[in-house]
This record gives structure tokens, sequence and C-alpha cells, in this order.
């Protein structure tokens, strides 16, 4: 995959990132040299591993539908940085 | 030109747990925002999601309703985006392998069945949401309540099956109907349990291409989904027309105004970066999983609706309305299983009984099946009239009384003596000569306003059927 000025823009977006000018520059070398790194690893020939997402033998963890006491509500503003009453406020926004 | 349009829906059902997806939070709404929240579903750094068995149970039953093959291993994934009503900055979701595919229902359409294929169903976990409550000043802020995050979802996805809103309308109901009785969704649109978005299209009649779609959102009730559906057919065929083109994008449905309206802003592509969920392991569902959720998938409402018009020999009228409530149709079944003829059952069950119901709310109702029977069981042994069964039905409804009791303290027993009736029926036949002369003169439905006068001398509790027959008897002299 060839690391765009356009595409980073996108990722930086996407991330909610405002680079400057350098800063893109500079992103842009070094997503590269990550990607050629990371592509070191289609040399070896994983034709016959089936792809894997969780390295662990473990399957099916479950716990039972059972309500357990939530935190205190005052606990889970605390580190908001604004509230009105209990609940969480943050810069308008603009549906639709 | 003539046009086809084609849809496909995907609709999200919140799932009737006690506590929510990955933690355990009370899924019950109302109240002060936030109030049912914890580390997890707050998304603080270093908590660790763990899955709510019982949605894994109500998903497979949802799968195996809908015939979908289930997964033997299933994995979530995250989905990211930002949004202040997502907590982590991403949605615990599934995406390469949901628990269920390829499945379909039957849905009834003008002139029989269709099938409409199911794509895929999957589990995810609800947002929180916006509040718009009065006291809080939007204008300059917006207040977040995560009660519904990480909430039990399940997105069923069809495929783009379906021709026209009255499809997509039956398509809805039958997946509601679905899920309400299997008892893992309450099925309420309006409070959004049951939410619906709309893949559209049109395309020349006869093409084989699909046209570009557009996305409808926020269509919370059948009728507004039809009326959604229906005015963007029309829009897409007036661009189309126009030479224009359909541009991909997601739209509203504004209901106030009945039309749908472009999302401007978020057209830029979609970019989610799905990646499997470290957090969580996958999923393995054998056949031990799919052979318990199987026995617990009941009678559905299309195989009651069948039983009904082919065993029960019911009008398909009755078995609709019998069945459009679960509670409804258990009742009416313990009222037949307790004896009664099912067509009588279903008259009380669906006159009386829904009216109650509905007047009075369901918690009210202390009448059993089995007294639903003993009165049906008084009126055909003529013990007492239709219109004092009536009465006798309200008063067991609000009391759960024995209904011979409720009868003999009212003096309901219904007067089958003749000696005693003709003597009635001579005292209304007395007082109403005109009427008389004129049932003579060949005015028979005037015999309806005799039958009623003696009725009424008798404060109802006269033999109809016998009063019926000495009116014709006296009259005839």
């Amino acid at each position: 995959m060839k690391i765009t000025p356009e595409l980073v823009e996108h990722i930086a977006h996407l991330a909610r990132l405002e680079l400057s000018g350098e800063e893109k520059v500079r992103m842009e070398a070094q997503l590269a040299d990550i990607l050629d790194y990371i592509g070191l690893l289609d040399e070896l020939d994983t034709s016959d591993v089936p792809p894997t997402s969780h390295v662990m033998d473990v399957y099916n963890v479950f716990r039972e539908d059972e309500v357990r006491p939530s935190l205190p509500v005052d606990k889970g503003l605390a580190n908001a940085p604004e509230k009105a009453g209990t609940a969480f406020r943050v810069p308008r926004i603009i549906e639709g | 030109m003539d046009y086809t349009a084609v849809i496909g829906l995907e609709v999200h059902a919140q799932l009737r747990t006690k506590s929510k997806l990955f933690c355990g939070c009370s899924t019950e709404f109302g109240g002060s925002p936030n109030r049912n929240t914890c580390p997890v579903c707050l998304g603080m750094p270093g908590v660790l999601p763990v899955l709510n068995r019982r949605v894994v149970e109500y998903t497979v039953m949802m799968g195996l309703a809908t015939h979908c093959r289930i997964a033997e291993e299933s994995v979530f994934a995250r989905k990211n985006y930002f949004y202040p009503d997502l907590p982590k900055g991403y949605q615990i979701s599934q995406y390469e392998k949901p628990v269920c595919e390829d499945g379909w229902i039957e849905v009834p359409v003008r002139g029989g069945v269709k099938r409409i294929g199911i794509t895929r169903i999957h589990m995810e976990e609800d947002a929180g949401k916006l509040v718009h409550e009065s006291g809080f000043d939007m204008s300059r802020a917006s207040f977040v309540d995560f009660n519904r995050a990480c909430v039990p979802l399940i997105e069923i996805v069809s495929e783009p099956d379906i021709r026209s809103p009255e499809e997509a309308r039956s398509y809805m109901q039958t997946l509601r109907d679905i899920v309400v009785y299997l008892g893992i969704c309450d099925g309420n649109m309006e409070e959004g349990s049951l939410r619906c978005d709309a893949n559209i299209s049109v395309m020349p009649k006869g093409a084989d291409t699909f046209g570009t779609r557009t996305e409808i959102k926020n269509m919370n009730s059948f009728r507004f989904l039809h009326q959604a559906l229906e005015y963007e057919i029309d829009r897409q065929i007036e661009v189309v027309e126009g030479g224009g083109r359909v541009v991909q994008e997601t739209r509203l449905f504004d209901s106030d105004r009945g039309v749908t309206v472009s999302m401007r802003g978020k057209e830029e592509a979609h970019d989610y970066r799905y990646f499997p969920e470290p957090d969580l392991v996958p999923l393995r569902i054998d056949g031990d999983w799919i052979s318990r959720a199987r026995e617990n998938i009941p009678e559905l409402r299309s195989e009651k609706i069948h039983r009904y018009i082919t065993d029960l020999d019911l009008p398909a009228y009755d078995a609709e309305v019998l069945t459009g409530d679960r509670a409804i149709a258990d009742f009416f079944e313990a009222v037949v299983e307790a004896g009664a003829h099912p067509k009588a059952a279903s008259n009380w069950v669906m006159g009386e009984f829904i009216r109650l119901v509905k007047d009075r709310g369901p918690e009210a109702g202390r009448i059993s099946p089995v007294q639903v029977a003993r009165i049906i069981a008084l009126v055909d042994s003529q013990t007492i009239s239709t219109s004092a069964a009536k009465e006798v039905f309200e008063e067991i409804f609000e009391t759960g009384r024995d209904p011979e009791r409720v009868i003999e303290e009212k003096g309901l027993t219904q007067v089958s003596d003749e000696g005693a009736l003709r003597e009635e029926v001579r005292k209304v036949l007395e007082d109403h000569p005109d009427e008389a002369a004129q049932f003579r003169a060949g005015k028979e439905k005037i015999l309806g306003f005799l039958v009623g006068r003696v009725m009424k001398a008798t404060k109802g509790k006269a033999n109809p059927k016998m009063v019926n027959e000495i009116l014709r008897d006296l009259l005839s002299k």
C-alpha cells in the first residue's frame, strides 16, 4: 500500500488530528517506513495458516444475565470536564 | 417508463435481558441520566467486557427462527468512529464472522406469501443518547446519558429482496411478530426497541442491475416506514426521469413533513476500520447449544394462525386478532383447553376480554380461562342469556369470583318458564298495538324491537330464543 499525502490527511481526519504541513510530510515518511517493516511478514508462507484473531486457545467466556450494582452516579461523572445534573455536558452536536 | 424499487432493511432489535451486553448494569430505562452505568459501559481505561450468555442464546434462537446457518465460530469486532454518545470511540459489533447467516422468512404479500432473504444477524452494543429534556440549554451544549450504552441489540440485515413499501411493512411486521413471540424483544417501535433503516434504489422495470441506493434512517413506526419508502421511491424516479443521477447518501425521514432529507456533512464514505475485538474471545456454538435454543422456540405467530384456521376451524380474521398478542393467544388456548368450543371461546376473547383488557389494563384482569369456559357453558345450557353473561364476565374480570355465585347474587338466571314469558309477551303486545299490526302486515324487522321490549321488561333475564318463538306464535293468531 502506497502512503500518499491524501491518505495521511484522511487518517489524520479519522483520528481527529490536525497536522501542520511539516508534520504531514514527516508522517507520510514514517507511515511508509512502518508499513515497509510490517511488510517483511509477507515473506512468510502462511497459505496453510488459518486467519487468527486471538492467540489464546480460549472460547466462550460468559457472565450470567444478572444485574449488579452500577457505579454511584457522582463517581461516574467525577472525571467529566463538564456536567449538568447527572448528564455529561459536551460541545453542541448538530444532528442530521 | 415503469420502475421497480429494490429495498433491503436493516432492523435493530433491543434484546430483553436484565443486564447489559458486557457488564452487570441494569437495562431498565427511565430515571435520571447515567444511573445505570459503570466503568465498563462508560469506557473507562483498562476495563474488560464480559459477554452476557443470554444474548447469545437469544441471538441463536432468532437465527433458528429465521432459518439461518449458525456459525460454528463467531467473533466480535470493533467499529471505530467518534461521536459523543460512544464512550470508547468504538462500538463492539460483529463484522466478518456474525453468529447467523443466510436465512429467510416468509411474509404475507398481496396474493400469497413471499420469501425474503436474511443476509446476516449479528450482536452489538447500543450507544448512549443525547438528552433533549427541558431544563438543558441545547443551544450551546449537548447532554449525554449512557444508560442505554452497551444495551444488547441484534441487527437483522435483509437481502435486497423487497420490492415495495407494502412488502417492507409486511417484512417488518413479520420480524416483529417473531421477536415478540420468541420473547427476546418487546417489539415497541415508538420506544425504540425495534428500529429500522432502509437501503433503497430504483431501476427500470425488467432491468437486472440495481440503481444507486440511498439509506434512510429514523423510521420509528410501520406507518413512517411505509411513508418514507413511498416518498423516496417517487423522489428517485423523479431524479432519474429528469435526467439526473441519484446520489449515494444517507437521508433522514422527517415525519412532520413526510419527506426524506439529505444528511449533509455525512457524505464522506464511512471508514470504520473494523478489526477483531482483542478483549473478547471467540464464540463456539456447537450442536448442544443449537438443540437447547431450538427447544426454547415456541410456536410462532404464523404457525399459530395456520393451526387456528386448519385445526380449530376459526375464520382467518379471528386467527389474526387472537394471535396479535401472544398473551391473548395463550389465554384463548387455555379457554379452549378448559373445554370451550373454539369459536365460542374466540368470540368471548376477541369481544369482551380484549375490550376489558384495553379498557382496564391487562393487570386488572382477574378472570381465569376456566371461568370463561364456565360462562360459555352456562350460556350454552341457556342458564343465562348472552347479555347477562356479559355482565357476569365483566364482574368476574374485575373480581375473579365464582361465576355461579355472581349469577345467583345478581339474579341473572335466565327465565325459561314458558307461562311467565307468555305473560310478559302479552303485556308488551298490548302496549304496542301499532308495532304488532306492522308485523302482521309483513314488516318482519319490527320483531327485533318487540323482543327488545320483552328483554327490557324482564331486565334481560328472558330467554331470547323463547321470547322470539312466543312472539311469533301470539302474532300469528
